[in-house]
C-alpha cells in the first residue's frame, strides 16, 4: 500500500454513492443502488474483488489475514490545514483477524501452485438450495455469472473420528445404517409432523404454546432420543450454541424458528435436480459471489477501480456532514452516501459530533456488536475424510469431542472438482464461534486431531517433505509414519495435513452510524443473514428505494441456470 | 406424475386442443385411406408416424406399421441393412411417442414387437429405460418392458435385483420397484440360483430390508404390499400337505339307512346316514391343487374298484383346481365290515397351482359297517320333520366325550416331516411378530393391526398341529374388533376374516367344539336318540371357514348369523340338514355351493334377504346361468325351459334343480310369494314340505 502506482484521475468526480471494499454487502449494495439508477463508485484498495469474503490464492491468504490483524496508528495529520471548505477525517483500520496461525508441511509443492488454489476467507460457507439468497441470484440474474455445484451431504461427527450421515429426508432415514427402526420411525413421524403443520393441515398443527417454547424442549416432547435431536438441532438446523445448557447457550432457538430451519433444509433438498444435497457451493469458490454482483453492478453502471486505497473522509468544516473521500491517488471524490468496508474506522475528531438524525438510529445496528468471535481455519489434504464422497458438510454438535465445548463446529470438505485446490486435494474449512483466541484455537484442534495426522513438528517435516515432493504417495506414508505414536486407534488412515491456517475473526456487524459500514461475515454456515442485514442498510441509504425491483427481465428467470453441473 | 391436482383448461388451450383434433382427424382419414388400400409408400408410413407422435394410442396405425415392416422385409431387394434401418425407424417412431405419452401400452407393445424381430441391439434399451425410469420411477409399462429387456438380454436376476435396491433406495414408495423384487426372488428361487438355494437365508434379509420402509414410514402401502408377499412366502409350504380327510385314520364309518342307530357305539364323527347306497371320501388339501385321480389317489376295499372311483373337485368356479376333493364309493346293500386304505401322492401328478408336486405321501386307513336299512326310506322321511328349535336340543352327552374325542384327533392329519423344516417359519414369524408389536406401541396404525393379526393368525396355523390350540386367537379376534371400528369402509372385510379366526377357534379343540354339538331329538319323533347337530348359531359369522375341521358335520345350524356367502361350505359333503335361517343371503345364486352337497335333504333359508336387490352383485364373482356351461344344461330340459315361469325364475332352476330336498324354509325373503314357491315345487318334485306345510 506504500507504493502507489500513478492512477489517471477518475472522472466524474461525484457520485450518487461511493462503496468502498468489495465484500459480499458491499457488492449487493452497490449492484442494487445501480439498478435503482444511482450513479455507483465501487472502489476496493486490494487487487482483487471480495474483500473479507474474497478466495485467495494461497500465498496470499496469510499476508491478507496479517494485513488486517494489526491497528497501524496513522500519523494524525491535522484535519484543518485543508485549504478548502472540507476538514479531512483520516481512516483507522480496524484489526480483524488475530492469533493467525500458518503451517506449512510441504512448502515446495504449495509454493509452486499457490496459484493454483481458491481458498475462502470467510469459510466454511454453503448456499441452502433454497435460501433467500439463491433467490436474489435468480431475480438478479447474477446466478449467468457463476457455476454451482452440490454438497452431497451432511454428517454429524464425534470424537472417535467417526462421521454418522444426517437422515435429513425420508429416503435417507428409510437407508440410514446406525439408526434403529424404532429411532426412523420417531424422526419421520416428527418430519411429518413438521411439515403437516407447515402446510396447515387442520389436524397436525403445533400449537402456539410448543411454537413459543424452547426448541430443545420441544423435540424432548416429541420423545426424540438424544442422538436425533442432536441431528435435528445441529446438524439440520445449524444452531450454533449449546441448546440444552441455557448457561451457555447465547441463541436459543425457538421451535418457531427451528421449524423455520428444517423447513428450509426440506425445501432445499431436491430443489434442483441435479443437486443430492440441500446445499451448493459455487466453483472458484465464494469469492466468486462478490464478483458476480460487482459485475452485475458494472453491467448497471457501476464505475470499478481496484487497487484504490482510500485515505480520508471529507466532512463539510461547519456541518460535520459528509461530502466525499480522499483517493490515494490524491483525487477527492463526492458523494451523497458512503459504505465503508468494515476494515475501515472513522475516528471523530473530539468535540464534534454526528448530527442528531444519525445518532438516533445508532442502537439499531450497534447492540449487537459485541458478539465474541469465530475461530477458522482452513486445512489442506490429499485424502478425502470419508472415501467416495468429496463434498460435504461435518458438523460437531456441542460436547460432541470435548466436555467444555459449547458451540458446534462445522467443517466443509471441497474437492478440486469445485475448482478450489490442486487436483488430488482437498480443502477443509472449519469453524466455530467463541469468546477468545484460546477457545477458539481449542475447538479448531479438537476437529483437526480427530480427523487429521498432523505432522509433529513442520520444520523437521519440511525436510522429508521437499525431498518427497514429486511423489505424492510418498509424502503420505513418511508423515503417516512419523505420527504413528498418536493418539488414534482407528485402523484407517486418517488423512494426513500438507498446509493449515488457523486464526479468529472479529464478528463485527453492520452499523448505520455518522457512515455506513457492512458486516464482516457472520458465523452463520449460510448467507441468509448477511443479505438481511445488507438489505437493512440499503433501506437505510435509499428508503424509497425497491432493493432489486423484480421487473428487471434482462435475463429470463429459469431454475436450470442456478442449478448446479452434472 | 403422481399426486398433481388437475386444472380446468383454459379457453386458450381449449382452443388449441380442439384445432390439434382437426389436425387430428385430417390425419386420420387419409391414414385410413392408405390403410385400407394396402398403400406402403414412404410417404404413407410417414404419415402414420405423425399420426402416432400425435395420438400414441392409435392402435390401427401401429398395426398398419407393423403391416408396413412385414410389406418392407419381403420386398425381394431386401438386405440386412435395408431390414436394420427399418426396424430402427420403428424404434424411433416409437420413442417420439413414448415421449408424448409414455403410458401408451400400444407404443411399448409396438417397441417389443420390433426388438422380437432380433435385427435390433437391445443395448440401447436399457439406456432409454433409465431415462423413462428417471422422469416416472413406478412407470409400470417401463417396468415391464424392462422385465422384457432383461430377459433378451439375458441380464441376471441378480443384477437387476440390485437396480430395484437402487430404485428403492432412491425412493421407497414404489410398487413397481417392490413388485419387481418379489419377481426376481421368486425367479431365483426357483432357478436355485447361488446365495438364493435357501429361503431361510433369503427372507430374513428381505424383512429386515422392508423393516426400514415400514417402520420410516408406516404410511406408505407399497412397503406393506412387499411385506405381504414376505408373509406369503414364509407361511406358504411349497409343496402341497393333505390337511383332513373324511373318513379320518383309523375311524369306524358306521353307515345307516335310518336316522336311529345304536349310536353310542360309534362317534358322531365317523357315523353316516345314507339313503343314496353310497358314501363319499373326502381329501382336503392346504392349498388348491389339480391332478387328484384314480392312479395319484387309489382306494383299497373291497367292494369298488379304485379305477372305477371318480374324484371330482369341489370349487366354486367349475376349474379342475380345488383344496377338496371328493369321490364316492358305492356301498352293497348287505351287512358289510371292511377295511379300507386310501393312498394319496404315491404317484406323482398332485400339483399345486405354484406348480409344486405333492411331496409326502400318506395313508389313510378306516374300517367301514354297514347296517342296511330296516325301514322303506320314503316312509321315515315323510313322518320325520326336522324342525331347528331350541327345544329340540339337548346338550351332547358327557358319556360319549371320549369317543368324540379319538376321532376328533382322526379327523387332522399330522404332517410331521414339514415341522423341522418349518422352524426357520415359526422364527421368522416370532420375529415379525415382536417386531410388529413394537411398531404399534410406536404408531396407531391399521394395515399394523391388519398385519399383526395376519402374523399371529399364521403363526397359530403354522403351531396348531402340534400345540393343539390357538394360542392367540383371542388377541386376534381382538384386533379385527378393533379394526372394524377403526376402519369403516373395510369393515365386511374385517369381519369376515374375523369370523374365519372365531370359527377356527371353536373349531380348534374338542373343549370348545362339544360346546357347540347338540343332540337333536325333538317330540314327535319315534327316534330314542338323535342326531347330532353343530350349532354355530348367534355368533355374527359374517363367513364361513375352518371346514377343514367339519367334514364330518351332517347337521348344521348357522341361523341368525351374518353371512352374506356360504362359499367353502361345499366341502361339507356330509351335510344332510342345513339351517341359514336369518342370515344375510341376498340372491338364490350365493346358494351356488350347495349345489354340490348330494346328501343335504332338508334346508332352512328362511328370513334372509333374497330378492331385496334387484341387482345379483354375486353374479359377477359366480358362475351365473348366463354363462356356457349352465346354458346348455337349461336347453337340454326342453319341458321344463318351454315354461314361461321358469324362465323368469332361471336362478331358482338353476340351483334347485339339482337339489334332492325334501324339506325347504324359504319364508321371509322378498323372492318367496306364492308365484314362486309354486316354481319351486315344479323344479323339485320330490320335495315334500315347504315353509312347514307339507305338500301332496
Amino acid at each position: 500500500m506504500d507504493d502507489i502506482p500513478p492512477y489517471p484521475p477518475i472522472d466524474p468526480t461525484t457520485f450518487d454513492l461511493i462503496v468502498i471494499g468489495t465484500g459480499l454487502p458491499e457488492s449487493i449494495i452497490a449492484a442494487a443502488s445501480s439498478t435503482a439508477s444511482k450513479s455507483v463508485l465501487h472502489l476496493d484498495p486490494n487487487p482483487f474483488y471480495g474483500s473479507h469474503f474474497s478466495s485467495l490464492p494461497l500465498a496470499d491468504l496469510p499476508s491478507f489475514l496479517s494485513s488486517h490483524s494489526t491497528s497501524p496508528s496513522p500519523p494524525r495529520s491535522p484535519s484543518s490545514d485543508d485549504p478548502n471548505e472540507f476538514s479531512l477525517l483520516e481512516f483507522a483500520t480496524r484489526p480483524l483477524y488475530s492469533s493467525i496461525d500458518i503451517s506449512t508441511f510441504s512448502p515446495n509443492l504449495l509454493d509452486q501452485h499457490s496459484r493454483k488454489f481458491n481458498l475462502d476467507v470467510a469459510g466454511p460457507r454453503v448456499f441452502f438450495c433454497a435460501e433467500k439468497s439463491i433467490e436474489l441470484l435468480l431475480r438478479t440474474g447474477t446466478n449467468q455469472y457463476m457455476e454451482f455445484k452440490s454438497v452431497d451431504a451432511t454428517f454429524v461427527g464425534d470424537n472417535k473420528g467417526n462421521l454418522w450421515s444426517v437422515p435429513d429426508s425420508r429416503a435417507a432415514i428409510f437407508k440410514d445404517k446406525s439408526l434403529g427402526l424404532v429411532e426412523k420411525n420417531k424422526l419421520m413421524r416428527f418430519f411429518k409432523l413438521v411439515q403437516g403443520h407447515l402446510a396447515g393441515e387442520q389436524d397436525i398443527k403445533i400449537s402456539e404454546e410448543d411454537l413459543q417454547s424452547p426448541f430443545v424442549d420441544f423435540l424432548n416432547k416429541m420423545g426424540l432420543p438424544p442422538k436425533i435431536k442432536s441431528f435435528i438441532l445441529y446438524a439440520i438446523a445449524m444452531a450454533d450454541y449449546d441448546q440444552e445448557d441455557t448457561g451457555v447457550c447465547r441463541d436459543l432457538l425457538k421451535t418457531k424458528d427451528g421449524i423455520d430451519q428444517l423447513a428450509l433444509y426440506n425445501a432445499s433438498i431436491g430443489r434442483f435436480q441435479n443437486a443430492s444435497g440441500a446445499f451448493l457451493y459455487p466453483i472458484y469458490g465464494q469469492g466468486e459471489l462478490s464478483q458476480a454482483f460487482c459485475r452485475r453492478a458494472a453491467v448497471k453502471g457501476c464505475l470499478y477501480v481496484l487497487r484504490m486505497p482510500v485515505t480520508a473522509l471529507l466532512v463539510d468544516k461547519d456541518t460535520g456532514c459528509y461530502k466525499g473521500v480522499r483517493l490515494a491517488s490524491g483525487q477527492d471524490i463526492f458523494s451523497q452516501k458512503l459504505i465503508l468496508d468494515p476494515t475501515f474506522k472513522v475516528t471523530l475528531p473530539s468535540g464534534s459530533s454526528p448530527p442528531l438524525p444519525l445518532k438516533e438510529k445508532l442502537p439499531f445496528f450497534s447492540l449487537k456488536d459485541d458478539k465474541g468471535k469465530i475461530a477458522r481455519g482452513i486445512c489442506i489434504t490429499k485424502t478425502s475424510l470419508k472415501p467416495d464422497i468429496s463434498n460435504f458438510l461435518v458438523v460437531y454438535p456441542p460436547r460432541s469431542l470435548f466436555p467444555e465445548q459449547v458451540t458446534s463446529i462445522r467443517l466443509l470438505q471441497i474437492a478440486s472438482n469445485l475448482a478450489v485446490c490442486l487436483p488430488g486435494m482437498f480443502v477443509l474449512y472449519i469453524s466455530a464461534l467463541c469468546n477468545d483466541d484460546d477457545q477458539g484455537k481449542k475447538l479448531i484442534h479438537a476437529v483437526m486431531n480427530t480427523l487429521l495426522t498432523v505432522p509433529l513438528d513442520s520444520e523437521s517435516n519440511a525436510a522429508v517433505q521437499s525431498e518427497t515432493a514429486e511423489n505424492g504417495s510418498a509424502v503420505q506414508d513418511e508423515t503417516s509414519e512419523s505420527s504413528s505414536g498418536g493418539p488414534s486407534d482407528s485402523g484407517e488412515e486418517k488423512p494426513t495435513l500438507l498446509w493449515s491456517a488457523l486464526y479468529s475473526q472479529e464478528l463485527t456487524l453492520g452499523q448505520v452510524d455518522f457512515i455506513c459500514s457492512t458486516p464482516m461475515p457472520d458465523g452463520k454456515l449460510n448467507y441468509n443473514d448477511l443479505i438481511d442485514t445488507t438489505f437493512k442498510i440499503f433501506q437505510e441509504i435509499y428508503p424509497g428505494e425497491e432493493f432489486f425491483p423484480e421487473t428487471s427481465l434482462e435475463n429470463p428467470e429459469g431454475d436450470g441456470d442456478a442449478s448446479p453441473e452434472t | 406424475m403422481h399426486g398433481r391436482p388437475r386444472k380446468a383448461p383454459k379457453p386458450e388451450d381449449e382452443a388449441a386442443s380442439s384445432a390439434k383434433a382437426q389436425k387430428l382427424r385430417a390425419l386420420q382419414t387419409q391414414f385410413f385411406s392408405f390403410h385400407h388400400n394396402k398403400i406402403y409408400t414412404k410417404e404413407a408410413v410417414e404419415l402414420s408416424a405423425k399420426l402416432l407422435e400425435i395420438n400414441p394410442e392409435s392402435y390401427t396405425a401401429w398395426n398398419y406399421r407393423k403391416l408396413a415392416v412385414e410389406h418392407y422385409l419381403n420386398l425381394p431387394d431386401c438386405n440386412p441393412d435395408s431390414i436394420k434401418s427399418v426396424l430402427d425407424d420403428e424404434l424411433r417412431v416409437v420413442e417420439n411417442a413414448l415421449r408424448q405419452n409414455f403410458k401408451s401400452y400400444g407404443a411399448w407393445h409396438h417397441r417389443k414387437w420390433v426388438l422380437s424381430k432380433g435385427h435390433s441391439s437391445i443395448d440401447n434399451e436399457l439406456r432409454l429405460l433409465d431415462k423413462f425410469q428417471k422422469a416416472d420411477s413406478r412407470n409400470f409399462h417401463a417396468w415391464n418392458y424392462r422385465r422384457f429387456v432383461a430377459e433378451s438380454m439375458k441380464r441376471s436376476e441378480q443384477d437387476e435385483l440390485k437396480y430395484t435396491e437402487d430404485m428403492i433406495y432412491a425412493n421407497f414408495s414404489n410398487y413397481s420397484a417392490w413388485h419387481n423384487r418379489s419377481v426376481l426372488l421368486s425367479a431365483l428361487f426357483d432357478k436355485k440360483a447361488e446365495g438364493f438355494l435357501l429361503k431361510e437365508k433369503v427372507l430374513p434379509e428381505e424383512y429386515e430390508f422392508i423393516h426400514q420402509a415400514i417402520f420410516t414410514d408406516p404410511d406408505d402401502q407399497s412397503g406393506w404390499f412387499y411385506h405381504l408377499w414376505l408373509l406369503d412366502q414364509t407361511v406358504t409350504t411349497d409343496s402341497p400337505l393333505l390337511a383332513s380327510s373324511w373318513p379320518g385314520h383309523g375311524s369306524d364309518v358306521l353307515l345307516v339307512g335310518d336316522r336311529c342307530y345304536n349310536g353310542s357305539a360309534f362317534s358322531p364323527f365317523s357315523a353316516l346316514h345314507s339313503d343314496s347306497g353310497s358314501f363319499p371320501i373326502v381329501l382336503y388339501f392346504n392349498q388348491p391343487v389339480r391332478g387328484v385321480n384314480s392312479s395319484t389317489v387309489t382306494v383299497e376295499c373291497g367292494f369298488n374298484k379304485n379305477e372305477d372311483l371318480l374324484w371330482k373337485p369341489l370349487s366354486a368356479s367349475n376349474s379342475q383346481t380345488a383344496r377338496v376333493w371328493v369321490a364316492h364309493l358305492k356301498v352293497p346293500s348287505s351287512d358289510l365290515h371292511s377295511t379300507v386304505e386310501v393312498s394319496v401322492g404315491h404317484t406323482k401328478g398332485i400339483i399345486s397351482t405354484r406348480g409344486f408336486e405333492y411331496s409326502h405321501p400318506s395313508m389313510l386307513s378306516f374300517k367301514v359297517h354297514v347296517q342296511p336299512m330296516e325301514r322303506d326310506s320314503s316312509q321315515v322321511s315323510v313322518a320325520e320333520s326336522i324342525s331347528l328349535r331350541e327345544e329340540n336340543f339337548k346338550v351332547y352327552g358327557k358319556q360319549s366325550e371320549e369317543s368324540i374325542i379319538d376321532s376328533f384327533d382322526q379327523l387332522i392329519i399330522k404332517n410331521g416331516r414339514e415341522t423341522t423344516a418349518s422352524n426357520w417359519r415359526f422364527e421368522a414369524l416370532a420375529k415379525e411378530i415382536e417386531c410388529f408389536r413394537e411398531l404399534l406401541s410406536l404408531v396407531d396404525c391399521k394395515i399394523g393391526k391388519l398385519t399383526l393379526a395376519r402374523l399371529l393368525k399364521a403363526y397359530d396355523a403354522m403351531s396348531y398341529p402340534f400345540a393343539n390350540k390357538l394360542v392367540h386367537s383371542e388377541e386376534v379376534l381382538e384386533l379385527y374388533s378393533d379394526l372394524m371400528k377403526l376402519d369403516r369402509t373395510h369393515y365386511q372385510f374385517y369381519k369376515d376374516e374375523r369370523s374365519i379366526v372365531l370359527l377356527q377357534k371353536v373349531t380348534s379343540s374338542k373343549g370348545s367344539l362339544l360346546q357347540h354339538c347338540f343332540q337333536y331329538k325333538d317330540s314327535v319323533s319315534s327316534a330314542i336318540c338323535g342326531p347330532i347337530c353343530l350349532r354355530l348359531n348367534n355368533l355374527s359369522l359374517s363367513r364361513m371357514g375352518a371346514f377343514e375341521k367339519l367334514l364330518w358335520v351332517e347337521m348344521l345350524d348357522l341361523s341368525h348369523n351374518e353371512l352374506q356367502s356360504i362359499e367353502g361350505l361345499e366341502a361339507m359333503q356330509l351335510l344332510s340338514c342345513l339351517s341359514l335361517r336369518n342370515n344375510k343371503l341376498r340372491s338364490l345364486t350365493a346358494l351356488e355351493p350347495l349345489r354340490k352337497l348330494k346328501l343335504l335333504r332338508i334346508l332352512d333359508i328362511s328370513y334372509n334377504q333374497i330378492g331385496d336387490h334387484s341387482i345379483d352383485t354375486t353374479r359377477y364373482v359366480c358362475s351365473s346361468p348366463l354363462s356356457h356351461s349352465v346354458g346348455s344344461e337349461l336347453n337340454r330340459d326342453e319341458t321344463v325351459t318351454s315354461d314361461v315361469a321358469l324362465i323368469n325364475n332361471w336362478e331358482a332352476f338353476y340351483i334347485f334343480k339339482d337339489f334332492n330336498l325334501n324339506q325347504l324354509d324359504i319364508v321371509g325373503n322378498t323372492i318367496a310369494d306364492e308365484k314362486f314357491k309354486s316354481v319351486l315345487v315344479k323344479i323339485m318334485p320330490k320335495l315334500k314340505q315347504l315353509d312347514g306345510k307339507l305338500l301332496d
